[in-house]
């Protein structure tokens, strides 16, 4: 039986010729916005479907002068996103912020920060399923040809559906957009409450889909339009309170159950940006009085 | 033979692989907006610092390299590539998923290079020319990435530029993409953005 | 006033502390070695390796001890650190014809050249619990004189190289001939993304790391009429080969090891044409270690797959590419199966304001306004 081999890994965990070829596939999925590049996907000491294809964006991207934010269902202390930062602590020894103004890159899991983005930021999102037409088309080889013929079709006749069934769409997230007047793209399963925030954004729009092995992006201040009807305009969620603990509104909040008897209440779902409006003095209802906030 | 001594490769080849992506990415995120990008290399000539730089960072054995006549014309050009990134020199411009241009003057018109194909548009050439800087606006530029409209310059570029672009635009979403590395700095067109004359 | 649930990061320390104390159990009964876990739960650490796509017996071992015998994260830990070796190139292909063979059987010939050997089997055991096992200590239990000799001390000389089954009937043109190494490196599923349709090398790279469980079921469902193929096992055969890596600078081949596979050569019902008469076609399997099983799932998936090469019908699951290729790799599936179990309550809040509305509007009353949709 051999010994146990000497175990050490690179910078940001990937060796080198990993890194170069995702740094390609980011290359051309810039200059193709909206298209799915083919990458090599590399297994990644966590599972598939955690976060495996963010996790290989960032890596490639990132540098030793970066400060990372990840966040999953906007907040920085879910476990997963506790995972994911402590990975590249350990593994590339960055900087890491909660704050979204600070960080250079953030790395996102069903969210798009509700502060506004920057230029010179990059927001990494993990996709699970980055087809947009896969749950019309399960098979590869035929969504392929449907994205090289700009044939759409099938996408708006799905919605159409909905609105004859529902009198509504019934797509509530990873809710399709289309990217630059060309390619219909997976957004990830952000709220479509996010979507709006794609559109012309200053930073850069990164997307990992590790187990699908894609890679695609939306430049900086690109135009990304919901697909949508003139008779059913695309809209998207409005909270009818604030924010219980910031009093934000205009934010995508979480319901959270407080006791079996319907007790509930709504807080963002941004933990950022619920605690720098705390700490600037707003309070909602059920906020601490100020002062006492930890 | 003659026997040269090869010129070294990056110092840090992990850091500074890094920062020449980085300065790639965000020159084709923000098209016709040079960004910095700093190398110590000292490649044979015609090779330039910064074309030499991008090339470490973006090339191995799975992409073929193309080069212009002005580099293909110093062998030493050529053993440095191999030797620092294992990629195959290629004499069809067509194979190559990089080609660098010392002489953009010379510049082969880019249906000599691949497109892509409507299912795989990202299997094209990408394109290093060589410029000496970024002067004057003698192009407007649009597309993503482009708030609104930008001019951009650089020299030397061959006198029906906008018209290659513009068909090169007419292909998208296949085409190539071009990286334009001058003194300190990488500028990027990818084939989504559309030039005119001003 | 409310207090949101933090401290993400100590829950996760608290848990992994936690795992390691019920990974290493009752600590008045000595932990378990590699050694022990290599030697006596051999086919456990083969599966791991072939899943794992890495001939490592001590590594295999030490991911079984690790994932607490959940093969399959044990897989997981290997890839995982598979994915971070360098390459070196591709061997040649394994010349199974030159194996030292320690087991051997055939379905399709009653004696054949080398014979059969049984080797180490569970077949023709009675699966009857034996409770003398139970004990620490059976050492005195052992034949030591059947562990001592593999197959090939019993033949008389170097001549217990079995040629193939294959091979015999192949001499004879029955069977379709085994495709020709067209040289060069051979696709490689973990350095490339797959598309399809595929190639024999990445039909069989997918297949040979693919769950055994999963190629068993489908493997199955082509015997019970969903696409049919009349199997024989031809050959199944497990031993050692050498492992042969062409060396450029060397000029010449080098032997850099030996692993232990088996390979699993399935003959099929035959097909003939106008321009051909009939013959026999094959389906193939080759796995690291002792993984009978899977060897032969994976043979008869593989020959469901060539359906439109030879001219079948399609139509049954086993036989369709790009639905047995993509679900087969129990890696990505568990990864994506668990990851229902990670926070989804945007969406799920999403979905959630929609149900409510959906509900108000078709009872006719107004909706609750905690959430209303409107136009940016």
């Amino acid at each position: 039986m051999s010994g146990m081999p000497e175990i050490s890994y690179n910078f940001a965990y990937l060796d080198e010729q990993t890194k170069r070829m995702i740094r390609r596939a980011i290359l051309k999925a810039i200059a193709i916005p909206g298209y799915q590049v083919p990458f090599a996907a590399r297994e990644m000491p966590m599972p598939y479907g955690w976060g495996t294809g963010g996790v290989q964006v960032t890596a490639a991207v990132l540098g030793p002068d970066d400060v990372l934010k990840v966040i999953d269902q906007g907040a920085d202390d879910t476990t997963n996103a506790v995972a994911i930062r402590g990975f590249f602590e350990k593994t590339a020894g960055v900087a890491t912020t909660t704050a979204t103004t600070q960080a250079s890159i953030i790395q996102t899991r069903h969210r798009i920060p509700e502060t506004a983005l920057a230029e010179n930021q990059i927001l990494v999102y993990q996709v699970p399923i980055p087809e947009p037409l896969r749950f019309l088309e399960p098979r590869e080889t035929e969504t392929r040809q449907l994205h090289a013929l700009a044939e759409y079709g099938l996408m708006h006749v799905k919605l159409y559906e909905d609105i004859a069934r529902h009198g509504h769409i019934a797509t509530t997230y990873a809710y399709p957009v289309e990217v630059a007047g060309r390619y219909v793209m997976d957004p990830s399963p952000i709220p479509k409450f996010d979507n709006p925030k794609m559109d012309d954004c200053p930073a850069l729009q990164l997307f990992g889909a590790g187990r699908e092995k894609r890679i695609y992006a939306i430049p900086p201040y690109t135009t990304v339009r919901s697909l949508d009807f003139e008779d059913h305009p695309f809209k998207v969620q409005r909270f009818a309170k604030p924010c219980a603990l910031c009093a934000a509104t205009g934010v995508y909040l979480d319901e959270v159950i407080l006791d079996d008897k319907g007790g509930r209440m709504f807080v963002c779902s941004d933990t950022d940006h619920c605690n720098t409006r705390q700490a600037q003095g707003h309070r909602g209802e059920m906020a601490a009085p100020a002062g006492e906030a930890a | 033979m003659q026997t040269q001594e090869l010129a070294r490769g990056f110092a840090d080849p992990v850091l500074e692989a890094q920062g020449a992506f980085r300065a790639a990415m965000w020159a084709l995120s923000r098209p016709g907006q040079p960004q910095e990008l700093t190398t110590e290399l000292v490649p044979p000539a015609p090779l330039s610092p910064e074309a030499a730089a991008l090339a470490l960072a973006l090339c191995d054995y799975e992409t073929p390299v193309f080069l212009d006549a002005a580099l293909a014309a110093e062998r030493a050009v050529a053993d440095f590539l191999r030797f620092h990134t294992g990629a195959p020199i290629t004499e069809d411009p067509g194979e190559a998923r990089f080609a660098i241009i010392a002489n953009p003057m010379e510049l082969l018109d880019f249906s000599q290079f691949s497109p892509g194909s409507p299912d795989f548009p990202d299997a094209s050439t990408t394109l290093i020319l060589q410029v000496a800087g970024f002067a004057g606006h003698g192009f407007m530029l649009e597309g993503p990435g482009i708030k609104g409209r930008i001019g951009f310059g650089a020299t030397p570029l061959p006198g029906d530029f906008p018209a290659r672009m513009a068909a090169n635009r007419a292909l998208f979403p296949r085409g190539v993409d071009l990286l334009l590395a001058g003194a300190g700095q990488v500028a990027g067109l990818p084939r989504s953005v559309a030039v005119k004359g001003a | 006033m409310y207090v949101a649930a933090k401290g993400g990061e100590k829950a996760i320390r608290n848990a992994h502390k936690l795992l390691a104390k019920r990974r290493r159990g009752n600590k008045n009964l000595p932990s378990v070695t590699l050694e022990q876990i290599a030697s006596q739960l051999s086919l456990a650490v083969d599966r791991v390796m072939a899943e794992g796509s890495l001939y490592d017996t001590h590594l295999a071992a030490l991911a079984i001890k690790q994932a607490r015998g959940d093969l399959i994260e044990a897989i997981f830990l290997i890839r995982a650190f598979r994915t971070t070796l360098p390459r070196f190139g591709a061997s040649q292909p394994l010349d199974t014809g030159d194996m030292l063979v320690r087991r051997r059987v055939s379905a399709t010939f009653k004696d054949l050249p080398g014979g059969q050997l049984l080797g180490p089997t569970f077949d023709y055991t009675h699966r009857l619990l034996d409770t003398s096992l139970a004990t620490a200590d059976q050492a005195g239990e052992v034949d030591d004189q059947a562990n001592a000799a593999p197959a090939l001390s019993d033949a008389a000389d170097a001549a217990s190289k079995m040629p193939r089954v294959t091979d015999l009937i192949g001499a004879e043109g029955l069977i379709e001939a085994s495709p020709v190494d067209a040289g060069g490196e051979p696709f490689d599923i973990t350095r490339a993304p797959v598309s399809f349709p595929v190639d024999r090398a990445t039909r069989l790279q997918t297949l040979a790391r693919g769950d055994e469980g999963y190629l068993l079921a489908l493997g199955y469902s082509t015997q019970r009429g969903y696409a049919r193929s009349h199997p024989f096992v031809g050959e199944i055969r497990f031993g050692d080969v050498e492992v042969i890596l062409d060396v450029p600078e060397l000029g010449f081949p080098v032997s850099i090891g030996e692993v232990q596979v088996t390979e699993c050569q399935m003959v099929n019902q035959f097909k003939g044409s106008a321009a051909e008469p009939p013959q026999f076609t094959r389906g193939y399997g080759l796995v690291f270690g002792q993984c009978e099983r899977k060897a032969m799932s994976m043979a008869l998936v593989e020959r469901a797959l060539r359906w439109q090469e030879l001219g079948e019908e399609p139509g049954a699951p086993a036989q369709d590419e790009e639905f047995v290729l993509s679900h087969c790799d129990n890696v990505q599936a568990t990864g994506f199966v668990e990851h229902l179990k990670l926070p989804h309550y945007v969406d799920f809040q999403a979905e959630l304001d929609l149900v409510r509305r959906m509900r108000a509007e078709a009872s006719g009353k107004p909706a609750a306004d905690e959430m209303k949709e409107a136009a940016e």
